[in-house]
């Protein structure tokens, strides 16, 4: 402890490449932090999804609705417990800048098989009397400061005009990785006032046990293979992870591209923190001189990178945690909210150390070894 | 008794394909408690005898004791340690540290101790004392003269109570003022509190302060006088 006035004193020598060099560290580290948030949030969104609930879409791809009468017909289909279905509704709220998913479900068999959505009962109950009511994430409620009773028009892209619908229930998420800011409304109501009747987005089947979901995906698509819209079937986790493969090559790109970046600043700040150590050759003469061991120089060199490095990582790493965490930053709502897991801490961590170790060994090894006499002869 | 005994050092340096020979077997003694000048051309020799006998540098050859210790044996870490306890080094430039206070400079050979922090102000406050500068404490190197500096390194020198202090010119950036503040300082040292001093120095003045002078040329000494026979007043 007695060494560490020493080293302050040493930062403090040029204040500004000190904050700008632990700055960078800073900075270096709330990207990394961020850059692998995004990913693992993409991995959770990917993840998530029962092993007990199947989903068909049209064989043809998503934009292709099924008819909704194939929900009786799925239900006699062995193995499936349970049928719902949904459709994509795309509506925007006032400027459409902040994106949401919004689609019409068919309200209680979705909520059935929902139980991961928590709803207070009476709200519950109220969206389900309600054909033109709708239930909201809680974030979304936040976010736009809406409140139960209230009424919110959406701007319809794919279905075109305002549609208003009232807020009767707010849901909460027990499970992390379901998207908090989503709006749900009845089928019914879509079915009746756009005119396209009897069509369903996507259907979800929950089944009696996860193993047979391969053979109860099968029998669904083979059920409906010589039909005018054929079915393609598949867990839950594969159809989410459709969506996040989508964002596979955003998500290689911003990996590659954002560590390239990291590593540039990184180095920038190693490079920083060399040559403040190598300004200093008379100096580190001159307190060997005095008695300081070549073991304590290298020790205070290595201490004046851990404190740049540490107080960077704390900086850096911390604000991701915090400030995600405070803004409930979510990417505009096309992922669930970003949390920068223990793991994204850990590991930014050990790159600190890294650095640390990579900026700090070398003064400090040539601290330790430089030459007393050769030293001093160069400065007087 | 003599507290710096050289024993048939010699010292070469190799300059590309140059040998140089800077000492081929010289022999000498310095009795504990005296202050010694060691004058001579520059390329004599001086400042490597000096760097001989803090440890700061090996002989090809030969033994350098001090207090009895075999200086020229000892690891790396061993002269550490022993450097810190028992020799002061006063540098021509003066060498403080411009990020620390003069208090924190003169307080480093403390940080090597086990003193407490309490122990380590009163004793850097004595220093700074005995150098006239304890109403200085809290200034920087660049807020100093050149005078002050040197007193200041003086102080770092002697806090730590070593037995030995030894200067490279450390009147070689002061003017005329200054330069007696230091050597007076520096005979104080030597008489009132007993310390063993060794300056290389070009200015016969201040080896007219020393009790005996060494002059060195091309590794050898040529004389040894008194100080009085230097025919230089102090």
């Amino acid at each position: 402890m007695r060494f560490v006035p020493l080293v302050l004193a040493y930062l403090g020598r040029h204040k500004r490449r000190t904050l700008l060099t632990m700055a960078s560290v800073a900075l270096a580290l709330f990207l990394f932090a961020s850059l692998r948030t995004v990913i693992t949030t993409l991995r959770a969104a990917a993840d998530f999804g029962s092993a007990r609930r199947l989903v068909s879409t049209n064989a043809s791809g998503l934009i292709f609705p099924l008819p909704v009468a194939y929900a009786q017909r799925l239900a006699t289909v062995q193995g499936v417990e349970k049928v719902t279905w949904a459709n994509w509704f795309g509506g925007q709220y006032g400027d459409g800048k902040r994106f949401f998913a919004n689609f019409a479900v068919d309200a209680k068999s979705y909520l059935d098989l929902y139980p991961e959505m928590s709803v207070p009962a009476d709200q519950k109950e109220a969206f389900l009397q309600d054909r033109s009511g709708a239930l909201i994430g809680a974030r979304l409620v936040d976010l736009f400061g809406w409140k139960v009773g209230q009424n919110v028009t959406l701007r319809g892209t794919i279905y075109p005009g305002d549609w208003t619908f009232t807020v009767r229930g707010v849901y909460t998420p027990t499970d992390p990785v379901i998207n908090d800011d989503a709006m749900m409304f009845h089928w019914e109501y879509l079915d009746e006032r756009s005119g396209r009747r009897g069509l369903a987005g996507w259907y979800i089947m929950q089944i009696d046990h996860p193993q047979n979901g391969p053979v109860v995906g099968k029998a669904i698509d083979d059920l409906f293979r010589n039909s005018s819209a054929p079915t393609k079937t598949g867990t839950e986790q594969a159809f989410n992870a459709s969506f996040a493969t989508m964002w596979g090559n955003v998500s290689l790109l911003m990996n590659t591209i954002g560590m390239a970046v990291v590593f540039a600043i990184l180095l920038v700040a190693a490079n920083a923190m060399m040559m403040s150590a190598r300004e200093r050759t008379r100096e580190l003469a001159v307190l060997k001189t005095i008695g300081f061991s070549d073991r304590r120089l290298f020790g205070l060199v290595m201490l004046e990178a851990g404190l740049i490095t540490v107080t960077g990582a704390v900086l850096g790493l911390g604000a991701a945690k915090v400030l995600y965490k405070a803004t409930n930053f979510n990417a505009a709502g096309f992922l669930p909210g970003f949390d920068v897991t223990g793991a994204t801490l850990a590991v930014g961590a050990v790159i600190a150390l890294l650095l640390m170790l990579a900026s700090g060994i070398v003064p400090a090894v040539r601290a330790a070894r430089l030459p007393v006499v050769a030293a001093l002869r160069n400065v007087e | 008794m003599a507290l710096v005994e050289i024993r048939n050092v010699t010292k070469t340096f190799h300059r590309d394909a140059e040998r140089i020979e800077v000492f081929t077997g010289l022999s000498m003694d310095i009795e504990q408690g005296t202050f010694t000048a060691l004058m001579g051309p520059s390329g004599s020799g001086k400042s490597t005898l000096l760097n001989l006998i803090a440890g700061l540098d090996k002989p090809t050859s030969g033994s350098v004791r001090v207090g009895g210790a075999e200086v020229s044996a000892m690891t790396a870490a061993q002269l550490a340690e022993w450097r810190s306890r028992n020799v002061g080094f006063v540098f021509q430039s003066f060498n403080l540290l411009p990020v620390l206070t003069a208090f924190q400079n003169v307080e480093l050979p403390l940080l090597l101790t086990r003193l407490s922090k309490k122990e380590r102000e009163e004793r850097v406050k004595i220093a700074l004392g005995v150098v006239g500068l304890d109403d200085r404490l809290q200034h920087y190197p660049r807020q100093l003269s050149g005078g002050q500096e040197q007193r200041v390194a003086i102080a770092r020198a002697v806090v730590a109570d070593p037995t030995l202090i030894l200067l490279d010119e450390p009147t070689g950036q002061l003017d005329a003022k200054s330069s007696q503040e230091v050597l007076a300082l520096l005979g104080r040292l030597n008489d009132e509190f007993g310390k063993t001093v060794i300056v290389v120095t070009h200015d016969p003045h201040a080896a007219a302060r020393a009790k005996r002078q060494l002059h060195l040329e091309k590794g050898t000494f040529v004389e040894q006088n008194q100080a009085a026979m230097a025919g230089v007043a102090p």
